[in-house]
């Protein structure tokens, strides 16, 4: 047995183990960060009080530790305690949604890179491939076998494939799965399938307000997913590839993509958002309408897996954020200054993809305390009327710039331009209809056809 | 459900929105100005003026006299108990927390007195209707609000935990005697002499 191939296997897991560990320890922190920041916000200290202490007076300088053993108490506390299963439900699917919604988000963190993870080397060739001659394609995609590109080398064919790759074997690299061509692709596809969580969960809670939430979300979700697609089409464009750690790569060499185009990243940001389920497009489970939501009739762990599949996929999102228009791990200067290759320089921009990572989230959070809930009809029109035309106003700019080889600095006053013009475009647009007031009555609306009725003729506005 | 009446009805008009405000963006980063200048605040300190929390069992708040709290049985100027086991208190006790069993008095100044007092506090819904019925003013309520117990039986506060709450409150300053010390009241006097008087039963 050949133990030697024994060896990426392992470092493999080892990856897996460390970044899913991280994840899911960050996640923990997420939760205590998002009470602390929703605490600052609101003029308070949050939650300061669990530390490490575990009731030993002789661990004194671990109590209260500025709260960070909340996550830890909370982790115990689910885990502990009654986990009710009610009878009405459809056991298989109740079952099933919470590991659909925990599975898929963890997945995604399967391509991307947490740190600098050099882009594989392409196999160029010095001319077109057969049988690709008239469209002048010379990239090859799908290396057959090394011995075939030996034979390319060989023959003239290719350059210094070899010894790129060798180089490239030899570095590090911060990914679970390094040079994944299928790169953010595999990202959306598995982050889609999160909806099948949320809408399992509803179904099968046999809930008329879970049911409520999880339709609500299925056709946020699918509705986002567009601009969310559109708003990215531009990178790939540009780029030319859907793997990550390239599009990093070009990022490096070019500059960051949210240079170039400003408003992919809002309208990516905003897309985000919402697939995250998060204020301002927390629908599926706004409390004061639907209970929870499609968690209404989870609890203990259930719940929780719920929660910690929600707080993974917004570090999933943060990560893709950073990567495809954040620069990932790059900072102009930092390679000068500390070397390409070097242990500091691999930490820095470890620590560097972190820090922007952090920022995202931050981002997030604050969104959240400043951006009121949308209507369910508002979210719709945001969606299809706003940022459908200005995703594809912002791909007709990056299709021009890539096919007629312009310079892609003249992206980002296209992007600039648009933003304003659709953005001043919707204050001209009539509105929907100005006769329309509300009727205040004391108490609950007594009109039963709804709260909105017209003023009539006669009666004063005030 | 009825409809309201047309002159109670309230038109309110949606306020005019200008062109910023309309293209959304330039009023969601003034917002998110106003977010992090919370933020920040709380974070360096300089908006402590702002915050509103206690670190409550470092800071204890200032509660008002009348908050109403555990219980306590007042002393009268010789330190006896004050209350004239009148059952008053028990029988306003929408609960029916307290009990007492009352006893010939071996003072001269009144007819009965309290010869056990028990007030199951988890019972006790601190209405404060014991302290209003009392005509001896005996019974108060004080501001210590965190009351615990690691049993049932602890929570039973018989006459001496009581009697030991009005020391404890009114060495430590925070519940003053509100009312008159002195002469106890028209329930304390001989059956039927309250009631010849009419000036001493409204004083």
């Amino acid at each position: 047995m050949d133990w030697n191939a024994l060896i990426p296997l392992l470092v493999t897991l080892i990856t897996i183990a460390v970044i899913l560990g991280g994840v899911l320890g960050g996640v923990a922190y997420l939760t205590l960060l998002e009470r602390k920041v929703s605490a600052w916000v609101q003029d308070r200290y949050g939650p300061n009080r669990v530390g490490f202490d575990f009731g030993q007076s002789w661990l004194w300088f671990l109590r209260k530790a500025w709260g960070l053993g909340q996550p830890l108490a909370d982790g115990v506390k689910f885990l502990l305690k009654e986990d009710v299963i009610p009878g009405h439900v459809d056991k298989v699917f109740y079952l099933l949604a919470p590991m659909i919604a925990m599975g898929t988000a963890l997945f995604a963190m399967g391509v991307v890179s947490i740190g600098d993870t050099p882009a594989p080397p392409a196999l160029v060739m010095s001319k077109p491939i057969a049988g690709q001659e008239k469209s002048g394609i010379n990239v090859l995609t799908f290396p057959t076998s090394i011995e075939d590109v030996k034979r390319l080398e060989r023959s003239g064919e290719l350059k210094g494939y070899v010894d790129q790759n060798e180089a490239y074997q030899k570095r590090w690299k911060f990914s679970i799965n390094p040079g994944a061509d299928i790169g953010f692709l595999f990202i959306f596809a598995v982050g889609s399938l999160a909806v099948y969580g949320i809408v399992l969960g509803g179904w099968s809670s046999n809930n008329k307000y879970s049911l409520l939430g999880s339709l609500r979300s299925s056709a946020q979700m699918i509705s986002y997913e567009i601009p969310m697609g559109l708003s990215i089409v531009g990178v790939l464009i540009l780029v030319g590839s859907l793997n990550l750690e390239r599009i990093v790569d070009w990022q490096a060499r070019n500059g960051w993509l949210a240079f170039y185009q400003p408003t992919a990243l809002l309208l990516f940001l905003t897309a985000i958002f919402a697939e995250c389920n998060r204020l301002p497009f927390d629908l599926p489970e706004c409390e004061q309408e639907l209970v929870g939501g499609y968690h209404t009739e989870y609890s203990a762990m259930k719940f929780a897996m719920f929660f910690l599949g929600e707080y993974t996929h917004m570090i999933t999102t943060s990560f893709l954020t950073v990567a495809l228009f954040l620069g990932g791990w790059h900072l102009p200067g930092l390679e000068a200054f500390l070397g390409a290759d070097s242990y500091i320089a691999l930490a820095a921009k470890l620590g560097l993809f972190m820090a922007k990572v952090g920022g995202v989230v931050m981002l997030f959070m604050m969104i959240r305390w400043t951006i009121l809930r949308f209507k369910f009809n508002q979210l719709m029109n945001l969606a299809w009327k706003g940022m459908m035309p200005l995703g594809v106003l912002s791909l007709l700019g990056s299709m021009v710039v890539g096919q007629f080889g312009l310079s892609p600095w003249l992206l980002l006053p296209w992007s600039l331009a648009i933003l304003l013009l659709v953005t001043a475009l919707g204050a001209f647009l009539p509105a929907e209809d100005t006769k329309v007031h509300f009727k205040v009555t004391r108490g609950r609306a007594p009109s039963a056809s709804g709260v909105v009725v017209r003023r009539p003729a006669g009666a004063e506005a005030v | 459900m009825s409809q309201a009446k047309p002159q109670k009805v309230k038109w309110v008009k949606p306020p005019k929105l200008g062109l910023l405000e309309q293209m959304y963006f330039p009023t969601v980063i003034s917002g998110m100005a106003t977010t992090l200048k919370h933020m920040v605040g709380t974070l360096t300190g300089t908006g402590d003026k702002n915050i509103q929390v206690q670190s409550y069992p470092e800071e204890r708040p200032t509660l008002p006299p009348h908050y109403r709290g555990v219980h306590r049985l007042n002393r009268d100027p010789e330190g006896r108990v004050k209350c004239v086991a009148c059952y008053m208190c028990s029988t306003a006790c929408p609960a029916h927390c307290i009990d007492i069993v009352a006893a010939p008095s071996p003072w001269p100044d009144r007819e009965k007195y309290p010869e056990t007092f028990v007030i199951d506090e988890l019972r006790c819904i601190y209405c404060g209707m014991c302290e209003q019925a009392c005509p001896v003013d005996a019974i108060e309520l004080t501001t210590i609000f965190d009351l615990t117990g690691m049993s049932r039986e602890e929570m039973m506060f018989d006459k001496e935990k009581l009697l030991s709450v009005f020391d404890k409150t009114v060495a430590a300053g925070t519940d003053p005697v509100r009312t008159q010390p002195g002469r106890l009241g028209v329930a304390s006097l001989p059956a039927g002499a309250g009631l010849t008087g009419s000036s001493s039963a409204q004083s």
